[in-house]
Order: C-alpha cells, then structure tokens, then sequence
C-alpha cells in the first residue's frame, strides 16, 4: 500500500537526532509491548509480513502519530482481533473470558535463546532459474498494490543494474496476503542517485534496494 | 507528541505519577489477557527483554569487524558468506538469518537503512535506536546522504561515493568500517573497542586510538 511507512525521499521531517547511550527501552510498556509482540509472533498464527503488513496498514495521520513501539502494539492487537484469539470484551475487562482457542505453539522460556538463535529463514529452494544476473539493466516496475509490499515508491519506474543474486526468498506481497510463499528470486538493484532524484543529486551517491523478481522488468 | 517523526514518547506526562497513560494500560491489560489465556508465558517474556537489554547488541558486531581487519582469512569469509562468517562467532538468528558485509574503503562508504520500516542486523547490533526507526533518517538517508552524515559529524570528501543500501528484504547489511591508522599490531579486542555502533550503520566513523577509553 502506499502508506505513510514508505518514507524514502519525504521532506519535512526535520534533522535526524541521535539520543547519546541510549537505552534499548524508553519505558516499561515498551520492554512488554515488545516481548509479547515477539512471543505471539512465535505461536505460528501469523508470520512476518502479515506483522509488517498490520503495522503500517493504517491512514497516514495515524501511522506518524504512533511512536514505534505504539505501531507495534496497534499491528499485535490488530492480528489478535481479525484472527479472534482476543475480544473487545476481553480487552475492555483486562482479562480474559469465556473459552480459549488453542494456538500452534506457545514460547517456552527456556525456549527463548533457541528460537532467537535459529531466527526464522526465509530462503527457499527453487524449481527456476533466476532471469537476471549482475549486470543486467532492469527497470522497477509502476506497480501500486493495495495489499503489503516491499518495493519502495522512490524506486518504481526507475532503471537500475543488478548487483548481487540474493536467491529465492518468501515473498512478501502474497505471505502477507496470506496466499502462501511464493518464493521469488531476490535481488540487489542498484540505482544512481540521479536517475532517483534527478540532476540535482549529489553525483557520487548509489542506492540499492533488494528487490524481488516480479518486482522488475528488464531494461 | 507521541511520533515516529520525532523522537520516541516517553510517556513522561504520566511517568511519574501515579496515573498509567492509556497505551501503558493496553499494554498491561493484554500482557494480562494473554498470560490468562496460556498463549504467553510471562518468563519468556522476561528472558526476551533481558536478552536484548543484556546480551545481544553491538559489541557482537565490533567483535567481527576487529576480526576482519585483524585476520584476512576471516575477512575473506566475510566476503563469501557473511552469515556463516559471523554465525562462526556464536551470533545468530532473529533478524540476521541473511546477512552480507559491506566494506567501506578510501572511496567507497556504506550506509543502511530501512525506508519502509525498522530492519536491522539484531544478532550483531542489537535492536534499533530511535534515530535509525525515526521518520528523518527514514526519509533522507537514501536521498542526502551526505547531510543526515552531517548531522552526525561526518563529512566525508565529495568524491567519495556513497553507497546506501535500503533494507526491504529479509536480508541484512553490516558495514565493515576503515580500520583507524596507528593500530598496527593491535588486539582484536582493543580493535573491538574502536568499532562503534553507528560505524558499523555507516552513520558514523570508528574512534581514532587516541579517543578510545
């Protein structure tokens, strides 16, 4: 979607303020916002980019008025509600009520140090070959789904060489839609600044973006 | 106001009162309803945030550059297979299954960011700060560089090529900093303690010896 989350090239947010030793926390609701979004994310009932896809899929206005950890709670209770695993009653009372439906697994804490260290990959083995390799000039295409996806707007319809073959990767725009994995071949794409933002960019500056195949066209 | 544009809420209207703020009560009543229904176990909660407030975070990171720059085979390993490289040095896992090192040199200097949300390498530098989640250098690291650089107190020469690599994917981008002049014959673990965080985001530049502790 084409969401106030897709921020490359805004202007208007002002100078980026670093915070000297800053704490990993800024609050306690934070460390538990965090920790429960990170545990229920491990119960298997929704996966990464359905999680990507709750936070910012809301108005604009919303989404910057949200800190950080504020989208993270909005995105879990968002995924709680639409899968019934938590009411309005429920969240109205604070506790729970009446029956529970069972999820997939729950996070043990001895657990933990595991399944953070196991991560969850997102590489899948491929029945195709990948239609581009390094060198190759794409142009990102002029899509605008409704739906989650990974493809930025200041990249699309704009030329770029492929850098690096990254292999096939879970694709984000159908996991999130719920459509199953779709692995796709995933990308470096390299882009000059000017051909981004025009001739007024500084001349020596390269971005790249990781971009899956459908993402692109050849050129 | 509470907004990603600015700097993270700190609830401080209500901090240090006795009055919870409203998200700090959501918050509260879910952790609640969820622990009710057995679908979280409150010491897994806890061992989740003691491992990213204790455990995991930069010094993971600094410990494979200072490795690169000291051991060439190392650094080579880096080059081909970065995840296995660093997964080598026991770090691993949630938000770093795919990584790639990106070195900077006398031409060419690396920054990262994630324009769409908040990806970043966990396994070697720990969860985000504000500043790399926040709405400014979500909007201008890809498009000037050079003046969010500025802002940090870096300014680099103009013909030095910026690289900026935008995190859309489940990949994962650790900057390989210069090693600073004058550490010949270093440790690695006083190489390590050169490396800083933002060095390796690309939004800053390691200590010289001089302003090591």
């Amino acid at each position: 979607m084409n969401g106030a989350h897709d921020m490359g090239g805004v202007h208007g947010f002002g100078p980026v303020e670093p915070e000297p030793n800053e704490p990993a926390f800024h609050a306690e609701w934070e460390r538990r916002a965090f920790a429960i979004t990170v545990a229920m994310g491990a119960t298997g009932e929704w996966n990464i980019d359905m999680s990507r896809f709750a936070r910012e899929n809301r108005s604009p206005a919303d989404y910057l008025a949200k800190s950080y950890y504020e989208l993270w709670f909005a995105g879990l209770e968002a995924l709680l509600a639409a899968r019934r695993l938590v009411s309005a009653e429920e969240l109205a009372a604070g506790h729970a009520r009446g029956s529970t439906r069972p999820v997939k697994r729950i996070l043990a804490a001895d657990e933990v140090d595991q399944v953070l260290s196991r991560g969850t990959v997102a590489v899948r083995e491929s029945a195709t070959r990948a239609r581009f390799k390094p060198g190759d000039r794409v142009r990102a295409r002029n899509l605008h789904p409704g739906g989650h996806t990974r493809l930025p707007r200041y990249v699309r319809g704009h030329l770029g060489t492929i850098e690096r073959v990254h292999g096939c990767h879970v694709f984000p725009d159908s996991n999130a839609a719920g459509a199953g994995e779709n692995p796709q071949w995933l990308y470096a794409v390299r882009f000059e600044g000017r051909e981004l933002w025009g001739a007024e960019s500084d001349p020596k500056l390269k971005v790249s973006v990781d971009a899956w195949e459908p993402y692109l066209e050849p050129a | 106001m509470p907004s990603v544009h600015k700097a993270e809420p700190h609830d401080h209207a209500h901090a240090h009162g006795s009055e919870l703020s409203e998200t700090e009560l959501r918050v509260r009543a879910l952790e609640t309803i969820l622990t009710e229904k057995g679908y979280v176990e409150p010491a897994a909660l806890d061992r989740l945030i003691e491992t990213y407030e204790t455990k995991v975070g930069p010094r993971n990171g600094a410990r494979v550059v200072a490795r690169a720059w000291s051991n060439p085979e190392y650094r080579e390993q880096l080059r081909k297979d970065a995840t296995g490289a660093i997964a080598s040095m026991g770090f691993a896992g949630r938000q770093s299954e795919h990584m790639i090192a990106v070195e900077n040199t006398a031409k060419i200097h690396n920054m990262v960011v994630c324009t769409l949300c908040s990806c970043y390498p966990w396994a070697v530098l720990g969860l985000p700060p504000v500043w790399y989640k926040s709405a400014p250098y979500r909007s201008r690291a890809v498009a000037d560089p050079r003046g969010v650089l500025r802002e940090f107190g870096v300014e680099l020469p103009d013909e030095t090529e910026i690289r900026v690599w935008d995190s859309t994917a489940e990949v994962r981008y650790l900057v390989v900093p210069m090693r600073p002049a004058g550490t010949e014959g270093f440790s690695e673990e006083r190489l390590a303690a050169l490396v800083t965080r933002d060095s390796m985001i690309g939004t800053g530049l390691p200590k010289s010896p001089a302003e090591a502790p």
